[in-house]
């Protein structure tokens, strides 16, 4: 029971707490309470998995001593650039939804309640959950650190906090500002688009730089070649801020800790009074209305399945906020692009690196987009009532899927074709395979949703998201070692088929 | 009102159905609506009504019994059932994507309808729905009155023998509703049988030829307007009083059985 005082800022947190947790148990239950044990313990074994890795990672540094030197300082300012562009991008997304997500919001604003305190708790919460996630990644390394070399690291922990708190400012900062200058219509897609491009994009900079530089494709290889340490400022400069502060230095922390907590504080103290009118203007928003075509007359001599794939391919292309999430993977295929072209026709090798990323794009590409057409059908009661073989349906939509998927390697396929026909066919082949794999799951796993819901798909069914990124990879793997003529190919072809035959007897029965 | 000739064939006959969800939803149920009948399916919350007409559109599979449709066994060829049943639910079944003439196109094409003529039917029903002025424009911006307008267009664009509404008229304007049941008398005119569920009593009164009540997965009544006031035991002037004394008397009865 909420013993706090109605309304008040304790009374707010203790109903914000309350449903998080019951959320988070029910994510990691699934549903089912008497699993908590069995979570618990896979829970910890990956924990302490991570700590080994990560004690595998540092030790090398550990064994020379950990300086606050150029190279030092460059590369732990880089891993907080990077993780700062993932906080970034998070707290957007989060502080979009709790703009736009109706859930409760029109109880509590309907209520007398000061809405400007379920603002600043939200927020709060916001940012807390950022820091969560960045902490799960971090935390390993973090505590390896302090076990071997002391307890000024665990300064590195207000960095992270500070960091999430700035983030999440700087989140509802942009928020805000796109309310103002695009309205509220544009701003959820503008935002989400935003937060896609901020995550992944710092990572694809980070290699295509090194990439561009002849580093390799590695995201930490910038940080630590020689020619990047010798061009960064001198290691009194202010821009090492935040690394010092990390490493320890007092004088340091204070300021990154100071800065952040006025940040967040002032974004918080001058948003949670607009909160309300901002909510209800996302609320009143309405669609804006495309341009009325003159009408044409319906299409002639169609088939069943052309019909659905058109409708596919038209619901796809009229939501651009649907079809920039799913297009997310091409993303990723900008530094294989780039590494392609910087070397075209110079070495071979080059195409163990750029086959297996198309490879697993296509996969992950393919999986999602089944996922929308087959389980985020809007109208599926329509659909199952029409009189056509449910076997039609399926088959129209995975060939609306495929059709993209070809679309989207088409120019892979033609620029590796230029130089060897074999490794476009083992592209295509891979891309083919991969894409089919990540089809098939969804289908075995497929279950009525609302499109909205495609970024938490893998919320429905862990199992089928863990298969799909399985066999991306695989397949990936498979091809960069059948491209190098190794025999090997076969093992990752075979884990495949022991993936499939897992995600086939756990695919849920249907009625 | 009905077409005499058409009530001879039973559009739907429902023999001993039977679903069971964590309790029996549907209950042994045996149920005959004649070819072009305007036929009220009645009943409280939970009473099976919904589960009992998704298992004859075929959107659930029964534990048991027979759905036949205008003579055709739904469950041993749900293909052929389904091309005579058109189904519309209280949440319209549309894509806010596309066009209503989109969304009409699509539906033709599902059911197989040529396109000239299910581009000269669509058009007639845009009209004759009064959405000619958004035609062309994207269903996402529309009100719920008109989206169900668009699902009632897109039900009525194949030309259905059998039309089964659940909770057609929940949260539309007088306006919308009005013309709502004006196309569906002058289709049950046309000979179309429709059977509706609907909470709203004075409707199912005043447009129903005959009335089913359900209560706990079964019939515990059937007839028209009259014969169900001869039914009941108290005086009952209205199809609300009339259903609730219905109910009343079941849930008594079954109470007395539980009891006994």
């Amino acid at each position: 029971m909420n013993i706090a005082a109605s309304n008040t800022l304790p009374w707010f947190a203790a109903h914000e707490g309350r449903l998080i947790w019951r959320d988070f148990v029910s994510l990691m239950t699934g549903g089912k309470p008497q699993r908590t044990a069995l979570v618990g313990t896979i829970v910890l074994a990956i924990i302490a998995g991570m700590h080994a890795f990560a004690a595998y990672l540092v030790r090398p540094a550990l064994e020379t001593g950990i300086v606050a030197d150029k190279a030092t300082l460059l590369m732990i300012s880089g891993a907080v650039v990077m993780f700062m562009s993932l906080m970034f991008s998070q707290s957007i997304e989060s502080v979009t939804r709790a703009y736009y997500a109706r859930s409760d919001l029109d109880l509590i604003l309907s209520s007398p309640a000061p809405s400007h305190r379920l603002f600043e708790v939200r927020t709060t919460v916001l940012a807390l959950q950022t820091i969560m996630l960045s902490a799960l990644i971090a935390a390993p390394l973090v505590n390896v650190l302090i076990y071997y070399d002391g307890w000024h690291w665990l300064s590195a922990y207000v960095v992270l906090i500070s960091m999430g708190g700035a983030a999440t400012a700087l989140a509802v900062l942009m928020t805000l500002a796109l309310f103002r200058l695009v309205g509220t219509v544009r701003t959820r897609l503008i935002a989400q688009i935003v937060a896609a491009v901020v995550g992944a994009g710092f990572v694809i900079a980070l290699q295509a730089v090194a990439i561009i530089f002849g580093q390799g494709v590695s995201r930490f290889s910038f940080f630590t070649a020689s020619d990047s340490v010798a061009a960064s400022p001198d290691v009194w400069s202010l821009w090492w801020l935040p690394a010092r502060a990390i490493m320890g230095e007092g004088d340091a922390l204070f300021i990154v800790a100071l800065a952040s907590s006025v940040l967040l504080a002032g974004v918080v103290g001058f948003s949670a009074r607009r909160f309300a009118r901002d909510v209800l203007a996302t609320a009143g928003m309405v669609e804006r209305k495309a341009a009325v075509k003159p009408f044409k007359g319906f299409a002639r001599r169609t088939s069943i399945r052309a019909g659905l794939r058109r409708k596919e391919w038209a619901l796809l292309k009229r939501d651009p906020w649907l079809m920039s999430q799913s297009l997310q993977q091409i993303l990723y295929l900008a530094p294989p692009a780039l590494l392609l072209w910087m070397n075209f026709g110079n070495d071979y090798g080059i195409f163990l690196v750029v086959v297996p990323v198309i490879v697993m794009a296509a996969g992950q590409l393919a999986g999602g987009l089944a996922w929308i057409t087959i389980s985020g059908e809007d109208a599926h009661e329509l659909i199952d009532t029409a009189p056509v073989p449910m076997r039609t349906i399926l088959l129209a939509k995975i060939e609306a899927v495929f059709a993209i998927i070809g679309v989207v390697l088409a120019p892979f396929a033609v620029v590796l074709a230029l130089f060897s026909f074999s490794v476009a066919a083992w592209m295509l082949l891979g891309g083919a395979l991969s894409s089919a794999s990540a089809v098939m799951i969804q289908l075995w796993f497929r279950s009525q949703a609302n499109r909205s819901l495609f970024r938490r798909r893998q919320v429905s069914s862990r199992i089928a998201t863990l298969c799909e990124a399985l066999v991306s990879i695989l397949w990936a793997a498979a091809a960069a070692l059948a491209l190098a003529g190794s025999n090997l190919a076969l093992v990752p072809v075979i884990v495949v088929a022991v993936v499939l035959c897992v995600a086939w007897f756990l695919k849920p029965v249907r009625a | 009102m009905a077409n005499p000739k058409s009530q001879e064939v039973a559009a739907l006959e429902i023999t001993g159905l039977e679903k069971t969800f964590d309790r029996p939803a549907v209950d042994g149920l045996n149920l005959r609506v004649r070819g072009g009948e305007f036929y009220a399916l009645l009943g409280p919350n939970g009473a099976g009504k919904t589960t009992t007409l998704r298992m004859v559109a075929g959107l659930l599979e029964p534990d048991a019994g027979s759905i036949s449709v205008f003579g055709t066994d739904a469950r041993a060829d749900p293909l052929a059932a389904k091309t005579q049943v058109a189904w519309v639910s209280d949440e319209p079944m549309i894509y806010e994507k596309l066009t209503p003439l989109e969304y009409l196109e699509f539906i033709a094409g599902l059911w197989g309808i040529a396109p000239d003529v299910a581009e000269k039917r669509s058009l007639e029903l845009i009209d004759w729905l009064a959405l000619q002025p958004h035609a062309m424009e994207r269903c996402g911006g529309f009100s719920k009155g008109m989206k169900q307008k668009v699902a009632l267009a897109g039900a009525l664009v194949h030309e259905p023998r059998l039309i089964i509404l659940d909770e057609p008229l929940t949260g539309l304007d007088a306006g919308s509703a009005r013309l709502v049941k004006d196309v569906l008398l002058s289709r049950v005119a046309a000979g179309t049988t429709i059977i509706m569920t609907t909470h709203i009593l004075e409707v199912a009164e005043r447009m129903a030829e005959r009335i089913g009540v359900i209560a706990q997965g079964r019939l515990i009544a059937e007839g028209t307007f009259e014969e169900l006031q001869g039914r009941t035991t108290k005086e009952a002037s209205t199809l609300e009083e009339v259903f609730l004394d219905l109910v009343e008397e079941d849930d008594a009865t079954m109470m007395r059985s539980l009891a006994a």
